[in-house]
Parts: structure tokens; C-alpha cells; sequence
């Protein structure tokens, strides 16, 4: 079995994580939901933490199976935790070392320590790192583990906003080798956004839902995992040129998105996330609008939501579009499943900050 | 000092270097199970091992004496394994010492233990440490000072052993009379130059000990965890 098969229990005193589900053995999988939600404990449970009874197996290699175990150092899974634990004893040098060491990395580790940008810190105590360098050590310590896997459970979560910004890109980077396939817990609908190719919704123990990202963002039952958070849409598009009046304009599948004029290359692909809220829905193709964005679209289906607004779910050339609005409008428009329509985007939001 | 002093003092040293040794060795794993294990049996084996904090020396002293004895069981299987008696000799004076000692080793090595707690452990796993190996390089250094309380306490506990010794060991130059025991000789025989020699060097030689023990102590703790 290819993946990350996971089928157990957890039961730890009054709470319960029940899954069985297997996750790819490939990309960025974020596991996301409300605290408490069992994200941790799911992580714990695949690095062999915590014993479940259950079946955990990796590609062909079974972890964990009734009472077979497989000894967490023998599984060969990386682990960056919400505080970095670097070993206190060492300086960062001898931190990146005990590591590189039992995985037969010592030769990579010059390259690594470039790369991440460490060479400065590898004298320092642990102690005398700050938050975010600290952490940024503790990556390249997992990644010169050698890692099959590479799990991370809210890395970010400890650090303010411009250290957040430091350890992103790196993750991103990660991402995109392609290599390394990475269990990302979070509770940051921002950091989901942006660095999460797949999603495995968790409330209360229970999976909430899973499928790529754009999918969990615009339903409504799997985004139950997002908790008070309000519905967002997430759009895959690309960057084509800043436009001459500071405007850049981006494609994807449903059309053309102007936005103001972005920081990146012309080529790149950017996600987007639009709120329900910011989407009206017009049925003839509106005149006389100050939005510049309006996307033709075609009904999917209605959710109620409480008395009087509900939530429609668009299909703008394949990707997914959310719109809430009032029953009372719904009704008005005639609104009803394969109704083709246009989308009005009174704002739109890049991802990435 | 005279020679029997020196004697009393050399033997007193070789039996609390050697409990201590062993007392560390035993002391570690069941100190790590007692700080990691969530089994029923901890209280009870938190309990029997604080026994001696609680008991009189002679009450251990006197168990140990009826079990020592070659008609008992344990006595008599030593006896024919090594054709010497427990009683009345040094082996019977360190196993002696081990369980009155045995405290001292296990309760700070299980506090530093608690204190660690398991994130260290679990990091050193993700990063391919065997269990063992993440204990010796990583458990063992974080919780020196925990080791150090343990030696020094055990070792200095040892040094005045009195009531345990006299009961099981008695009073033979040599084998079993250490330091304690030829004090209290000297006192019965009213040598009271001889005695204030000895009391005062036991007196500096552990107030030497405890002061390198907060001496290291303090700049260990300058150091962060170390």
C-alpha cells in the first residue's frame, strides 16, 4: 500500500482520536482544525509516541499493527515540535551533528548549513537562539535525520509574524523538491492556505474531511474542521504580467482575477482566497459595477445556513467559488443547481501574507 | 593518627566509593521507571524504596542479619557459593550498605528524571538514537546534576553508617570496623584525643564534600540545564 495508512483509536482519558484514512505518501498534507482536535496526537501516533493498537503503515512497512510495534528511532521520521527541543548540552553545531551523525549525513551537513543560512548560529548555546532561529536549527536537524517523513506540529505557532515569514519560505521550499513528503498540523487558516497541497480536516477526534485544498476550503461539512472561522474559497491561479495602470492580472481555469499589483515574478503561481461573503452573485452579466472581477459561473449547490442566509457553491471552469448570501436572494435569483450565473469578487486576498 | 585509624579510614572509603558505584548503577534504571512508568506498582515500590529514609538502621541492620546468617537461606547459598560467611564480613557490610543507601541514589536520579520529562527523549528518537544511546548522550548529560546529588549523597551517607554496621558487620579491624564503629570504641575506651581526631576529620570531610556539591551545583545551574 502506497501512503501513509492510518487506522486506530486513541484514547486518552476523556478525549478520543478515531481515523482511518490513508494519506499520501507524497507533498504537503495539512492536518488542520480547532485545538484539541486530536493533531498532535494523530502526529504522535505515526511517530510512534503514542501506542495506538491500531494499524499505522508506512509504503510497505507496517509501524504498528495490534501489537506489533515498530520503535520510534526505527521508523525514520522527522519531528519539528511547537518548541524547537534542541538538546540544551550542545551548541547548535553539536545539535545538527547528533543527528547527521546516525542517519550517515555528516557529509551533506556543510551544504545544508548554507543553504538554511546557519553558519552564524553554529558556535552559539542553544539558549542564545532566538525563537525563530531556533527553530529554523530544528528543521535542519530533523532534515539531517534523513527523514521518509517529515512531520511538524505547529512549528510555527510559538513565533511572531516576521519570524513566521523567516521559517515559510523554507517550508515552501521543501514543498516543492517535491522530495520529503510532510504532515504539517496547524490551526492557522492563513498557514494552510498557503503551504498545504492536501488537507485532513480533524474536530473533536473525528476526520472532518479530506481532499486538496481549494476542495476542503469551499465545502462546507469538511471545512467544519475551520471551526467559527468563516468559509473561504481558495483559487490556484497564475501570475500573468502587472498591467500598465499597477494592476496584475492572474488566470486560472474560470477566468481572468485583477488585483493590485503583486511581489512576484510574472509565471508564478499564486493561491488566492476569497471569503464567502465577498462574493455577490448576479444572474444577467451586471452593468454599470465598480468590481473589477466578474467571473461567469454555474450553480453547484445550495446549503442553508440557519433562517436566512445560505451558502452557494460555484463552478467557475472547474474550481471551486463560494458565495454566501440570503435565502431571500437565492429565492429572488432563482437559484437552483446547474443555474448559470456570474460571480461578483468584491475583494480578493493572496495567500501568501 | 594511628594505624588503626588510617585502617578504619581506608576501609570506610573503599566501602562508600564501592556502594556508591553500585548504588548508581542500580539506582538509574529503576529511578528511570520510576519516573516513566504509569504501572500500578510504583507507590509501592516508591515506598519500599524510601523505607530507610523512615527506618531505625538497627531495624535494617537486624533483618539483614538474620538473613545473613549461614542457617538462613540467603546466608547459606552464599556460603556455598563462595565458602566465606555474609555476616561479619565487608561483602555483608556493602550489600548491607546498599539497601540503607539505596535513598539517597534513587530519589534525586528519579527527580531529574521527572524533570526531563519526555520531549528530550522523544527528540533524540526522531533523529535515529536508539533508546540507550539517546540515554547516555542525551538523558545522562542533561541530568548531571541529578547524578552528582546522587553520588555525593549516597557516598557521604555511607561514610557514617553506624547502627547497620554494628549489627551485621561488628567490630573486625580491616573487614568490617570503618570509621563510625572505631569512634565509638574510642569514646568507650574514653581516648578522647583519639576520638576528636577522628570526628573532626569526619566532620571536614563531609562538609567538604556538601561544598563541592553546591559549588558544582550553582555553576551548573550558570550553565543552564547541565
Amino acid at each position: 500500500m502506497a501512503g501513509l495508512d492510518l487506522s486506530f483509536r486513541l484514547d486518552r482519558g476523556t478525549f478520543r482520536l478515531e481515523i482511518d484514512r490513508t494519506l499520501p505518501a507524497e507533498g504537503l498534507t495539512a492536518i488542520f482544525g480547532p485545538s484539541g482536535a486530536g493533531k498532535s496526537s494523530l502526529l504522535r501516533a505515526v511517530a510512534g509516541f503514542e501506542r495506538t493498537g491500531g494499524r499505522i503503515a508506512f509504503q510497505d512497512e507496517i509501524w504498528e499493527d495490534g501489537r506489533r510495534f515498530l520503535a520510534p528511532h526505527l521508523r525514520r521520521v522527522g519531528y519539528v515540535f511547537q518548541e524547537p527541543r534542541l538538546f540544551a548540552h550542545l551548541d547548535v553545531a553539536g545539535n545538527l551533528a547528533y543527528a547527521a551523525r546516525r542517519a550517515g549525513m555528516e557529509g551533506e551537513s556543510a551544504g545544508m548549513v548554507r543553504r538554511f543560512g546557519l553558519g552564524p548560529l553554529l558556535g552559539r548555546r542553544t539558549g542564545q537562539l532566538s525563537g525563530g532561529e531556533a527553530q529554523r536549527v530544528a528543521l535542519v536537524r530533523a532534515l539531517l535525520g534523513r527523514p521518509r517523513l517529515l512531520l511538524m506540529d505547529e512549528p510555527l505557532s510559538a513565533l511572531d509574524a516576521a519570524r513566521r515569514a523567516e521559517i515559510l519560505p523554507l517550508i515552501e521550499e521543501l514543498r516543492d523538491e517535491g522530495r520529503l513528503p510532510i504532515l504539517f498540523v496547524s490551526h492557522a487558516i492563513a498557514e494552510v492556505a498557503r503551504l498545504a497541497e492536501r488537507v485532513l480536516g480533524l474536530a473533536g477526534g473525528r476526520v472532518t474531511g479530506f481532499g486538496t485544498v481549494a476542495e476542503i476550503f469551499s465545502d462546507r461539512e469538511a471545512g467544519a474542521a475551520f471551526g467559527d472561522e468563516e468559509a473561504v474559497s481558495l483559487i490556484e491561479a497564475r501570475h500573468e504580467a502587472v498591467e500598465a495602470d499597477g494592476l496584475s492580472r492572474l488566470t486560472f481555469a474560470g477566468g481572468t482575477i485583477l488585483v493590485p499589483a503583486l511581489p512576484v515574478a510574472a509565471g508564478r503561481r499564486v493561491r488566492l482566497l476569497i471569503r464567502a461573503r465577498d462574493v455577490m452573485i448576479a444572474t444577467g452579466r451586471p452593468e454599470g459595477l465598480s468590481a473589477l472581477n466578474i467571473l461567469s459561473a454555474r450553480v453547484r449547490s445550495l446549503t442553508d445556513l440557519g433562517t436566512a442566509a445560505c451558502d452557494v457553491r460555484l463552478d467557475c471552469g472547474g474550481a471551486l467559488l463560494l458565495a454566501r448570501i440570503t435565502r431571500r436572494s437565492a429565492r429572488a435569483l432563482g437559484l437552483a443547481p446547474g443555474v448559470a450565473c456570474h460571480a461578483i469578487l468584491k475583494s480578493v486576498a493572496l495567500a501568501h501574507d | 593518627m594511628n594505624e588503626a585509624d588510617l585502617q578504619a579510614l581506608w576501609l570506610t572509603l573503599r566501602l562508600a566509593a564501592l556502594v556508591t558505584g553500585l548504588l548508581i548503577g542500580i539506582g538509574t534504571p529503576l529511578a528511570w521507571w520510576l519516573a516513566r512508568s504509569r504501572a500500578r506498582l510504583v507507590p509501592l515500590v516508591e515506598a519500599l524504596t524510601a523505607l530507610p529514609l523512615v527506618l531505625p538502621p538497627t531495624v535494617i541492620g537486624f533483618y539483614l542479619l538474620i538473613a545473613f546468617a549461614p542457617s538462613a537461606t540467603i546466608g547459606g547459598l552464599w556460603v556455598r557459593l563462595t565458602g566465606h560467611s555474609l555476616s561479619f564480613s565487608f561483602t555483608g557490610l556493602v550489600i548491607a550498605s546498599l539497601f540503607y543507601s539505596l535513598p539517597f541514589a534513587v530519589q534525586p536520579l528519579q527527580s531529574a528524571f521527572s524533570l526531563l520529562g519526555r520531549a528530550p527523549m522523544e527528540a533524540a528518537a526522531s533523529l535515529g538514537a536508539r533508546p540507550l544511546d539517546a540515554f547516555a548522550t542525551v538523558a545522562l548529560p542533561l541530568c548531571l546534576r541529578g547524578y552528582l546529588a546522587a553520588g555525593v549523597l549516597t557516598f557521604a551517607h555511607t561514610l557514617g553508617e553506624f547502627g547497620v554496621v554494628l549489627m551485621v558487620g561488628g567490630n573486625i579491624p580491616g573487614e568490617t570496623r570503618v570509621i563510625s564503629v572505631a569512634l565509638y570504641e574510642e569514646v568507650e575506651r574514653l581516648d578522647y584525643a583519639s576520638a576528636h581526631r577522628l570526628s573532626a576529620l569526619l566532620l571536614v570531610m563531609s562538609f567538604l564534600i556538601l561544598l563541592a556539591l553546591y559549588f558544582l551545583n550553582a555553576r551548573a545551574g550558570r550553565h543552564g540545564r547541565a
